[in-house]
């Protein structure tokens, strides 16, 4: 009898963790960079009037920032893009990582859209993106002071995201 | 060719590797590593896909990097370690034994177990 409760009890255990489990949003993978320093990557100067930046420029940079992964031709970072613009506002650098765009493209984003960015390079190959734990653009990270990582936002930043993310970057400020 | 050729052609279960030509090592031994490390790696995008069999872009770009990483003479214990301290446990097939992969990896002992000794309760 006691053998039967406790199979019962493990079998409701099990699948009380599985029906959970079911109602996980399997798209979105939290990053495992969380809590880690900037990591090293390679991009490149687009053209002599986009500040380019590197791991050196994100860790001398004091102050609470952004560093996102776009490109021009991807849907969802268009949809994103005036959030950006409201969140730099805020007097926050947001560093851009350029993921395989073309120059003439990009400059031509930039100029319909404005440019709410401190800083672009590009990743032509993509292998900064991998260095950054990137699986599909646009992603966000925010990162402290002392330049680790704390929050990744999947996806485009949409309006209902701004709470957050502000709130976020806020208690950042604060630390 | 035959009708009966054409239709087997149909029924044959293809292996499609989306690996494309231009990502292929010249040397077959490290492209066979290569394959063994890609199958080990799930694509992020399509999830049920190693990166081999995957036409995403991310997995593509996975693809170059392990060959890239082979060339430059990483061990498959490098590289699956890089890719997995970028990416976390999700992007390995097999997940890692932690505490909370512990149900996980226990589970099929655990019910061996008992129902083992529910077995042998019976026949006492």
């Amino acid at each position: 009898m006691r053998v039967l409760f406790l199979v019962i009890l493990l079998f409701g255990v099990v699948i009380y963790v599985f029906i959970n489990g079911l109602k996980n949003d399997p798209k979105i993978v939290p990053s495992a960079l969380i809590n880690e320093s900037v990591p090293e990557f390679q991009i490149s100067k687009i053209n002599s009037r986009i500040n380019n930046f590197s791991k050196r420029d994100i860790l001398d940079d004091k102050n609470v920032k952004l560093v996102n992964i776009f490109a021009s031709w991807c849907l969802p970072c268009r949809i994103e893009h005036p959030q950006l613009k409201k969140i730099s506002q805020k007097d926050i650098s947001i560093y851009g990582i350029n993921k395989k765009d073309k120059i003439k493209d990009l400059e031509r984003w930039l100029q319909e859209l404005g440019n709410p960015f401190f800083a672009i390079g590009a990743d032509n190959t993509g292998k900064a993106s991998i260095q950054w734990g990137v699986y599909g653009i646009p992603e966000t990270f925010i990162l402290d002071k002392n330049s680790n990582i704390r929050y990744k936002h999947i996806g485009p930043i949409l309006e209902k995201d701004l709470e957050t993310i502000n709130s976020i970057i806020d208690s950042l400020r604060y630390e | 060719m035959s009708k009966k050729a054409v239709i087997l052609i149909f029924f044959f279960p293809f292996f499609i590797f989306s690996v494309e030509p231009d990502e292929i090592l010249t040397d077959p031994v490290l492209e066979e590593r290569a394959k063994e490390i890609g199958m080990q790696l799930r694509c992020m995008v399509c999830q049920n896909e190693d990166i081999e069999n995957s036409n995403a872009d991310i997995a593509r770009d996975l693809r170059i990097l392990v060959r890239d990483m082979i060339v430059d003479g990483d061990t498959n214990k490098e590289i699956l370690n890089f890719v997995h301290e970028k990416y976390g446990d999700f992007i390995l097939f097999k997940p890692p034994i932690k505490s909370y992969t512990f149900l996980l990896w226990a589970c099929p002992f655990l019910l061996f177990i008992i129902f083992m000794s529910l077995f042998f309760k019976r026949k006492n």
